[in-house]
């Protein structure tokens, strides 16, 4: 079923776009940041609240909630986590739970618990229908900005300096920063893009996956899933593994609803089992 | 050996001894009421609506029976049945409440179930839904309501208004189970036919898959039953797809059309015919109160049907409390079997023999109704009167 | 002797303050009837928390789905009560040997890969046990939980025991569970198998090189621990008469994760006193605000790491430049 494929592709590069800044970060600094989600739902509420109570046209709305979360990580980058990178795994994993727990608790508080929707404007709505697919325009919108989002993220990595520095940073940060690069500077603006990126993935998939305060902890697993899965050393890792892990989800889902959602943790499991390191990592280099 | 287990057993008599007295002391003292919500968690919103409504009905009637004060002591339990079983059991215990209500999930009750027996504690169910609820203990009242009351309604209407296929679609849990199930039954004794039934996941769901299912079946109606919350991003996706102009009709469960959120769900739910126990819009002059003073208390949040059910649920207290004159107990049991009374959501009995609520069910649509503000409403449009819970063992 | 060998048997020693903290357990039955409920909570809690501090505070292993035992556990416990026998001593035997066996081959899982990787694959097995019970509702009742589960009296050498409404016999039999597996516990970790888990802990690599076989400690130890968190899970099921999904959820594994930090790992008494700690605040925080707990508990969290977990349990380093 090409509508079913289309759909799969859909999710998955709305989940890549959620989950590349999480891959970046474990990859860059070795940070297991389960907050990861908490800037997906800034970036969504932030959608949400100027839509609904300032009547900001969606598409402005998108660059918004991208800076908005960035914002936040830039913030949060040098007064929090950069004490963490040196803590062991189980710290960080305590962190960012911490984190997730006051975002949650807090978006409840001034939002409140229930589920927001944004009425996207009309021309994304509806649907082609071309013989056997049909194509959702919301969705071909997705399919659209995440590619493009994509290209010019694999741009960025490998054809400025700022790319050339990062993948330096990656592979081994000691002897990077003995090289002279300021491995702080690289640190804070990725781990900000990477927050940027979760909270436009939150602003886009406000209307495909929902919105409450829950939101990070719902979509973690997924996350982890993909970072896990495609390894943190590429940014096509990830992207692949986000296709899989969509196109599989969708599939499973309508060829064998009783499985639904034991496909997903199976296939995981397997996975790491066969690669613990990940579908597409690289031999070598890093952790 | 035996001196030590005599020792023993005198000790949990002094216990038990020591206990005693301080329930002749609650003849004076205030009445005790426990009310355990989930205020955290999945299921907050319901803990929210019914904590508002108790608040409501205590400021409306005062806190005063037979000359004791009324004392509600909340507690949340976060919707986890052994956090709701071990703090009913301390308020029997240490508290020595005389009934206790709320209960959120499902679960939550069932849990419970054995303390009310041993205790001959009343409980009031306000939220849970699942038929076998009251059956799990002689003690328990309800006045919420049940799936299967609610389904049949719909079930009704579809097969009576030309709609021949249906595929059901319901959430992968307890009360999704019960809502496939009676409208299954219901459904097919009128003549109709299930072409398939499918089901979500309660977490993270993704409706594409099963929306696809549906557009390539092509029924007359889909029937959708899922928990309060996901209504609006589900019907967002079947507008999506086109299927809303394909001519399959959407027919749920009043679940979906939550007055919680039905008015910032948009146009997409427009026309959705559905059935249940309570309107926000419900056109009688005690509702028309009751909304009312409910929007003044809680900053203009409407109210739903799980307000009604903690509203109603202390007016069964209430009212029992000042027959029994603030005793517990089988009294206190009693009387709260066989009210009969005028709630906002229309009459209500509470059945004398199986203990559950006896209530009218509405097929209603959702429309704008600009008498209250253009905002979207469930709007009622048929009545089945007096339906008794089908899912009672038969 | 030698000097190591000394120095080992020393350390293996009853402290003072163990011998302090058993009698405190048997007084807080003897003197608190009327919290027993509540006690018998922290106990379970306390439980669970020292089986996760085999694998994470001994062995290194974080893990994110410790819940998939306990859970686990309590089915099975509940379970055997229903449709075999009502008698508690020959269920938690049950629940305990099947659930060393599901310990014993989940182990497998988790011998390759990074902490993330493991990270991964623990919350994996929990979440597929979690949707299996769902799945499965003509045995475990799915989203109702599963009721129907009667237990039959405590037989013990004080005679028969109804578990009671106050919770008393409750709590006499957990703490019987819990001081037991405490013994066996003390007695693994002064073993040189113990040792031997923390050298693995510390450096994996070398261990390794000296002769020692990791996958097996692992394996092991995993398997204990497993079986110890049955343990814990069969006693909630006992004790309540009742189980439901929530058991496997992923709030449990975090919420004992959490426990165990703020006791403290690697000396195995962390889990009983993170767990007081942890449920009395939870009690205090949430009469006063039960829909933010989590709130204050995420601001403990985050403060608690930055400043270092250490610190909690030394107070005297409060003041130190570390």
């Amino acid at each position: 079923m090409l509508t079913l494929l289309f759909d799969g592709i859909a999710y998955g590069m709305l989940l890549f776009v959620l989950a590349v800044g999480l891959a970046v970060t474990l990859g860059l600094m070795n940070f297991i940041n389960l907050a990861h989600g908490a800037f997906a739902m800034a970036g969504g509420y932030i959608t949400v609240l100027l839509m609904n109570r300032l009547g900001v046209p969606f598409l402005l709305c998108l660059p918004l909630a991208f800076l908005g979360a960035a914002a936040i990580g830039a913030v949060l980058e040098p007064l929090l986590y950069r004490r963490m990178y040196a803590k062991p795994h189980l710290d960080q994993v305590l962190f960012s739970i911490g984190l997730v727990f006051i975002a949650v608790t807090a978006v409840d508080y001034f939002v409140g618990g229930v589920q927001q929707n944004i009425q996207v404007p009309a021309w994304l709505q509806g649907r082609f229908d071309i013989s056997w697919v049909g194509i959702g325009k919301y969705r071909l919108f997705i399919i659209v900005v995440c590619a493009l989002l994509t290209l010019a993220l694999q741009a960025v990595l490998t054809r400025t300096r700022f790319g050339a520095q990062l993948r330096a940073a990656v592979d081994d940060p000691r002897v990077a920063g003995g090289l002279g690069l300021n491995v702080n500077r690289i640190f804070l603006l990725t781990f900000a893009v990477g927050s940027g990126l979760a909270g436009l993935g939150g602003a886009l998939g406000a209307e495909v996956l929902g919105l409450d305060p829950t939101f990070p902890l719902k979509f973690m697993i997924y996350f982890l899933i993909v970072c896990s899965v495609g390894g943190t050393t590429t940014i096509t890792g990830p992207l692949l593994a986000a296709l899989l892990l969509g196109i599989a989800d969708v599939a499973g889902k309508y060829y064998v609803p009783k499985l639904g959602a034991f496909i997903v943790y199976t296939l995981m499991i397997v996975i790491l089992m066969i690669r613990p390191q990940g579908l597409f990592a690289r031999a070598g280099g890093g952790k | 050996m035996t001196s030590k287990r005599h020792v023993l057993k005198i000790a949990l008599g002094l216990v038990a001894a020591a206990a005693a007295p301080v329930g002749w002391a609650a003849d004076t003292g205030p009445i005790k009421i426990g009310l355990i919500l989930p205020m955290t968690g999945q299921s907050a919103s319901t803990g929210r609506q019914i904590d508002a409504a108790v608040k409501l009905w205590m400021a409306q009637n005062g806190n005063k029976i037979a000359g004791r004060t009324v004392e509600v002591i909340l507690k949340d339990d976060g919707a986890v049945p052994d956090a709701t079983k071990r703090i009913a059991q301390e308020m029997i215990v240490s508290d020595k409440v005389t009934v206790i209500a709320g209960f959120g999930i499902t679960p939550t009750a069932l849990s419970t179930a054995p303390l009310a027996t041993q205790s001959k504690t009343p409980l009031v169910v306000m939220a849970a839904a699942t038929s076998s609820i009251t059956e799990a203990s002689p003690y328990i009242i309800r006045t919420s309501f049940t799936l299967p009351q609610v389904t049949i309604g719909i079930a009704d209407w579809a097969a009576k208004n030309k709609i021949k296929k249906v595929i059901t679609l319901v959430a992968d849990y307890g009360p999704g189970f019960d809502a496939e199930k009676f409208f299954d039954s219901q459904f097919r004794l009128n003549g109709g036919q299930i072409l398939d039934k499918l089901r979500t996941p309660l977490r993270a769901p993704d409706f594409a898959p099963v929306l696809q299912k549906v557009s390539d079946a092509k029924p007359d109606a889909l029937f959708v039953f899922l928990p309060s919350g996901q209504g609006a991003a589900f019907m967002k996706q079947f507008a999506e797809r086109g299927l809303d102009k394909s001519g399959i009709k959407l027919i749920a469960t009043g679940d979906v059309t939550d007055d919680d959120q039905l008015a910032d769900m948009g146009d997409v739910a427009l026309g959705v015919v559905n059935s249940h126990h309570y309107s926000a819009a419900h056109p009688s002059a005690t509702n028309k109160k009751f909304v009312e003073a409910f929007q003044a208390a809680n900053k203009g949040m409407r109210p739903n049907f799980m307000a009604v059910g903690g509203y109603d649920g202390m007016r069964v207290i209430y009212k029992a409390l000042e027959a029994t004159k603030g005793a517990g107990g089988d009294a206190l049991l009693a009387a709260m079997k066989g009210q009969l009374f005028e709630s906002p959501r229309g009459p209500v009995l509470i059945d004398g023999q199986t203990r559950d609520i006896v209530q009218d069910v509405y097929i209603r649509k959702v429309e704008r109704v600009p008498a209250m503000g253009n905002g979207l409403y469930n709007v009622e449009f048929d009545v089945i009167k007096g339906v008794k819970d089908p899912g009672k063992a038969k | 002797m030698s000097a190591a060998e000394d120095g080992l048997k020393r350390a293996a020693r009853w402290r003072w303050w163990e011998g302090a903290l058993l009698l405190a357990l048997l007084l807080s039955w003897a003197l608190l009837p009327s919290h027993a409920l509540l006690l018998n909570e922290i106990a379970i809690l306390a439980l669970f928390a020292v089986s996760l501090d085999l694998i994470l505070g001994y062995a290194g292993i974080v893990s994110l789905g410790h819940a998939a035992f306990f859970g686990f556990g309590a089915y099975t416990a509940a379970l055997f009560a229903k449709l075999v026998m009502p008698d508690p001593w020959v269920g938690m035997l049950a629940a305990i040997g099947l659930t060393a066996a599901l310990g014993a081959v989940c182990s497998l899982l988790i011998l390759r890969g990074t902490d993330l990787t493991r990270l991964m694959v623990t919350l994996g097995v929990a979440s597929i046990l979690y949707e299996l019970a769902n799945k499965l509702d003509w045995l475990t009742g799915g989203a109702d939980g599963l009721q129907g589960v009667v237990m039959g009296p405590l037989l013990t050498p004080f005679g028969r025991f109804e578990f009671d409404l106050y919770g008393r016999t409750a709590y006499a039999y957990t703490l019987f569970v819990l001081i037991v597996c405490l013994f066996i516990g003390r007695t693994l970790v002064h073993s040189p198998f113990g040792y031997s888990l923390q050298a693995l802990r510390d450096n994996r690599l070398r261990t390794a090189s000296i002769g020692l076989s990791v996958n097996a400690r692992l394996v092991a130890v995993y398997t204990v621990a497993a079986a110890m968190a049955g343990a814990a899970g069969a006693l909630l099921a006992q004790t309540s008469g009742f189980a439901s999904l929530d058991v496997f959820d992923f709030h449990r594994s975090a919420e004992v994760l959490l426990v165990l930090v703020i006791g403290g790992t690697g000396y195995l008494y962390g889990g009983i006193f993170g767990a007081v700690v942890f449920k009395l605040l939870h009690d205090l925080i949430s009469a006063w605000t039960p829909q933010y707990w989590n709130f204050w508990l995420g601001i403990f969290l985050v403060v608690l790491v930055l400043v270092g977990r250490e610190k909690l349990i030394r107070p005297r380093t409060w003041f130190k430049r570390s």
